[in-house]
This record gives C-alpha cells, sequence and structure tokens, in this order.
C-alpha cells in the first residue's frame, strides 16, 4: 500500500492577514506557517491506513526552502519520506501538475489531502490531479476506512452526508472528523531529523489563474450597543435600518 | 455563443445560490456580449422549476435527466457539464461554490483547460486582460487573479451578487448525456440528510451559540431564537468539539462558512478562527456578558448581556414584530 500525502504550507489560523511590497504578496512578518489544517486530518488519517495496511506514507509539497520545517514537522508524525518540489506555488492548476507529476511516478493507490488550503480557500486541487491522472476524486470526504481495495467514505454534502464505495486507486480531500489531529512526540522528532527529504525540480508549466494583487477588506465601523432592557429597539434597528428582518 | 452555468438542486428545488450564478452570469453576458445565458441541471427535476430559472437571467435550460445523477457523483457531472460546455459553444462556465460545485469545477477545469477562479465576488474586470477579484483567506483579505486561459471558470461566493428574478421563464430543452462506467467509479450507497431544517450554509439568517451557553442543554433557547427568525442554527467550534452540538453545525475557519443577510451570535467570544467563517455576513449582532468579547468589534449591533436573560426577551420581542 503506497500512500501520498499532499500538504500546505500555509499561515497560522490566528494569523493577521497583511500584504507587503505594493500589496504584490504576503506579509510574512511574524506570521507563523504550519500544515493546513484540513491536510493535518489528511495526514492523521494516512499514518492510521499506513499503520494498518503496512506499505509506505510519502508526504509532498510544493514550495520553497522554507516550506521544509512543515515537511520535517509531517515526518515527525509519521510519514516514512518527503518530497519538496522546489517551487513557488503560484496557482492551483500548477500545484496539481506538479503532484499528478509525481504522483504517477510513485504509482500510489491512495492519495489524500485536505478539502481545501487555509490561504486561497480553492478546494481545487484533488479534483485537477483526479482528471490529470484518471482517477476518481471525493471531496469533502470526512470518513475513509479501507476494506482490501474498496474505500468506505462518507462525503459531506449540504446538510448531510452521503455513503460512497470505491476502489483504490483514488483521492480523497479530506475534514474533520476523519482522524483526530497527531502531535509528534519525542521520538518521533527525533525520527524525522533522518528520514529522507528529496527536492525535486518543478515540471515547467505556465499558470492559468494567478493572484496579481491583494486587498484587504474595509475596515467595519463601530458596533452600536443596545441596552440589555431595551432588546426591542435592537429589533426596530434590524428590521428598520439594517434591513435585515 | 453563451455562458453556461452549472445549477445545483436539492429535493426539487434549485438552489439559490445556483440562481446567484445564473444573474452573475446574466449580467457577464450584458458587460462581454458572449451571447445568451444558457443553465445546466442533471437529473430529476420538476420542468417548471427549471422553467423558472430564467426569472434570474436564463434563456434556456439545458436538462439532463438521467436519475443516476440525481446523486452528487462527482465525475459524472463533470462529464455532463463539459458535454454541455462543448454544446453550446460557450468560454465561460459559472457556477456557485459548494461543495459539490468545487469538486466538479476542478475536473472540469482540467477536461476544458478552463482557468479556475473559486470564491468570486464581484464581476470580472475585462478591459485590458480578464482578472477576477476573489475572496481568500476565509474572507480576511481578496486577490485579483489573472485568467489566462481562453475558457474561464468562475465559482461564485454566496451573497456576493444581487439575486435578479425579473426574467422571463426559460425553455427546457432534453439534453442526452452520454456516461461511460468509468465516470461513476464511485457508488453512493446511502445518503442522510438533515430534514426540516434550514440548512446552515444556504440560510439566510444564522443563529449561533457558544461556551457561553454553558451546556447542550440550554439550545433550546437558541432554536426558539432561530426559529422565530427562520434561521439555521449554528455553534463555535469548542462546542462541537466537546460534543455539545453536530460537527456539521460547528462555524468557522475549519467548518462551515457562512455568509448569511443576519449572524447572530450568543455567548460566543469572538475567536479570529470564528470571525473569518462569519465575516462575509452582511449584518452581525453580538450578545455576551463580557464587554470586552472582541466579537463586539467585528459587530454591527451588540448587547452586552447575559444571555440566559437578553435571548427569551428578544425572542418575545421578535414574536410581536414579525
Amino acid at each position: 500500500m503506497k500512500i501520498l500525502v499532499c500538504i500546505t504550507h500555509v499561515p497560522d489560523t490566528t494569523s493577521k492577514i497583511q500584504f507587503a511590497a505594493n500589496n504584490t504578496k504576503l506579509d510574512t512578518t511574524g506570521v507563523q506557517f504550519i500544515i493546513g489544517p484540513y491536510d493535518d486530518y489528511a495526514l492523521a488519517r494516512a499514518v492510521e491506513l499506513r499503520d494498518q495496511t503496512g506499505g509506505k506514507l510519502t508526504v509532498l509539497n510544493v514550495g520553497e526552502a522554507e516550506t521544509e520545517p512543515t515537511l520535517r514537522k509531517a515526518l515527525a508524525i509519521g510519514a516514512d519520506d518527503a518530497i519538496r518540489v522546489n517551487a513557488f506555488p503560484k496557482d492551483s492548476f500548477f500545484v496539481a501538475i506538479q503532484i499528478a507529476h509525481y504522483a504517477k511516478e510513485g504509482q500510489y493507490d491512495l492519495i489524500l489531502m485536505g478539502r481545501e488550503s487555509i490561504d486561497f480557500n480553492g478546494g481545487m486541487v484533488h479534483g485537477m490531479v483526479g482528471e490529470l491522472l484518471g482517477m476518481p476524486s471525493f471531496s469533502p470526504v470526512m470518513k475513509l476506512d479501507l476494506e482490501g481495495s474498496t474505500v468506505k467514505m462518507a462525503r459531506e454534502i449540504e446538510g448531510g452526508k452521503e455513503m460512497i464505495e470505491a476502489q483504490l486507486p483514488l483521492i480523497a480531500g479530506c475534514q474533520e472528523p476523519i482522524a483526530e489531529w497527531k502531535i509528534p512526540n519525542m521520538r518521533g522528532i527525533m525520527s524525522a531529523r533522518t528520514k529522507p527529504l528529496n527536492v525535486v525540480e518543478p515540471v515547467s508549466q505556465e499558470t492559468q489563474a494567478e493572484a496579481t494583487s491583494y486587498q484587504l477588506p474595509p475596515a467595519k465601523g463601530a458596533v452600536k450597543l443596545i441596552d440589555k432592557d431595551q432588546v426591542g429597539e435592537l429589533v426596530k434597528l434590524l428590521k428598520n435600518e439594517a434591513k435585515v428582518l | 455563443m453563451s455562458i453556461l452555468v452549472y445549477i445545483e438542486h436539492a429535493e426539487g428545488k434549485v438552489k439559490k445560490t445556483s440562481l446567484e450564478a445564473v444573474s452573475f452570469a446574466n449580467a457577464l453576458a450584458a458587460q462581454t456580449g458572449e451571447g445568451e445565458v444558457v443553465a445546466v441541471a442533471l437529473g430529476t427535476v420538476d420542468q417548471a422549476e427549471l422553467a423558472s430559472v430564467g426569472k434570474a437571467g436564463a434563456a434556456k435550460v439545458l436538462h439532463g435527466a438521467d436519475a443516476r445523477l440525481d446523486a452528487g457523483v462527482i465525475q459524472a457531472h463533470a462529464s455532463a457539464v463539459a458535454q454541455a460546455f462543448q454544446k453550446v459553444g460557450a468560454k465561460t462556465l459559472v457556477l456557485a461554490k459548494s461543495s459539490l460545485g468545487d469538486a466538479v469545477a476542478a475536473r472540469l477545469a482540467i477536461k476544458l483547460q478552463a482557468g479556475l477562479v473559486s470564491n468570486v465576488v464581484e464581476l470580472p474586470n475585462t478591459s485590458g486582460g480578464y482578472t477576477v477579484k476573489r475572496s481568500i483567506y476565509t474572507g480576511k483579505a481578496f486577490a485579483e487573479t489573472a485568467v489566462t486561459t481562453e475558457n474561464k471558470i468562475l465559482a461564485i461566493k454566496k451573497n456576493a451578487i444581487d439575486l435578479r428574478t425579473d426574467g422571463a421563464d426559460a425553455s427546457v430543452e432534453n439534453f442526452d448525456v452520454q456516461l461511460s462506467d468509468a465516470d461513476f467509479a464511485g457508488k453512493i450507497t446511502a445518503t442522510e440528510r438533515a430534514t426540516g431544517e434550514i440548512l446552515l450554509p444556504e440560510a439566510d439568517i444564522v443563529v449561533s451559540g457558544g461556551r457561553g451557553m454553558k451546556g447542550p442543554e440550554n439550545w433550546g433557547m437558541i432554536e426558539d431564537l432561530a426559529k422565530v427568525l427562520g434561521a439555521a442554527t449554528g455553534c463555535s467550534k469548542p462546542v462541537s468539539d466537546i460534543g455539545w452540538r453536530p460537527h456539521h453545525e460547528h462555524v468557522g475557519q475549519t467548518g462551515v462558512k457562512v455568509a448569511p443577510s443576519l449572524y447572530v451570535a450568543v455567548g460566543i467570544s469572538g475567536a479570529i478562527q470564528h470571525l473569518a467563517g462569519v465575516n462575509s455576513s452582511k449584518c452581525i449582532v453580538v450578545i455576551n456578558k463580557d464587554p470586552e468579547a472582541p466579537f463586539f468589534k467585528a459587530a454591527d449591533y451588540g448587547i452586552v448581556g447575559d444571555a440566559f436573560e437578553v435571548v427569551p426577551k428578544l425572542t418575545e420581542a421578535l414574536k410581536a414584530e414579525l
């Protein structure tokens, strides 16, 4: 069983987002980067499945050298080896092309990643990789179990879920509660230092939809406080001023 | 030449977010001269319901009535929409951002060799190139995105565009979709849907509770307020983590992102991750006994007070007024 988990390297969820260089790139001053939270779920489930079935778990990130601590963390959590595709992830299509290229070489049975990254929120890469490799793709997957070569999944739909059965190989975009996040222990952290982290060069590819500049939303006006004994006043404001009732 | 819109429906009703996508496409066609708006709907839907898509600005609806398409089989829907795209000679596909829409659009981006932009919040700027404004960092920022391909796919963020309702009924045309076994690689064995509830991702009003509610036994108060408002109920992440409320009610950066007209937060302090999930709401009301709760900085209206006193009074006041 060969499992590939693709992770993103994203600002921590508590980060205040600001831009630099005339609003053309993220201002990373004071920003802590983490494994994308949805990717963390995918990784946690992949570690369990690898332990259950044996085989090998590889983690991949498309990113420049600064993403290596994120990959090392994934190794500490339980991945056996790592691939860093040495390129700035310019758009979803560019990233999908890189993943598909290395996934094809690796002949993986199962490819997992988060349902979306928490920076660009596109939720596109799993489907693009699926189409590029001619493999079925499912997202957002909240439960995934293996029974031989049959994969039993639950996919979230608006207001409910679908139970799905499919055959390996496949790709899933994951979300909670597929597994509990795993925190690296000291043994994992020590062993991660010696696990292979292979840097490979990207496949040449033009972008299709690349962000060129960024903006922050307009500043919010001050809150209008209403006395707790005057709730009727709030109802009037919602009806007549905000016009939302 | 036409603009194609992928329509989603649930229990026979076309989703409001899909009608927003049609409205967007209608305004885009007027801007770019890309001809008429054609919608494509898959699976079992009533003809009159499909014709009413015209009110949002579609001239025609292609209906692929194959019952195998009733469930959201991602690959089959992607194949069917690709066929519709070729049939109408479209260069642009518009759809609503949703869990199914994202998954289908991603595969279509490769099939159609189309630049895909998700979370679109405005009509594209087509004066010299083609740039699209999209919401990123879970609503904490926007990105201008340059699309360089001839074919384009735009996934529209909920509530980002005014719904058009004054169009004429659309003509509904049978659409014969050619599907292979490979399109049905995943077999849907069961579907569980919450019944009788207003769905959180689609709701126009949302009432959410946080740890300030002190326990799941107090949720009746949130539900009463939601009922009088015709709202969906949500919760903060700690509440779903503790198990007071189900996971699918978790509103926030890693939960459900909502964009209602009115968001009412009760006993939620306003962690940055929660704010990221609600910051697209048109109006935010915060009820919290802590006047220093960070959520007040993001709110339009606030009441500093004990939820157990304020919420029942608010429910009664709303009953009297609505």
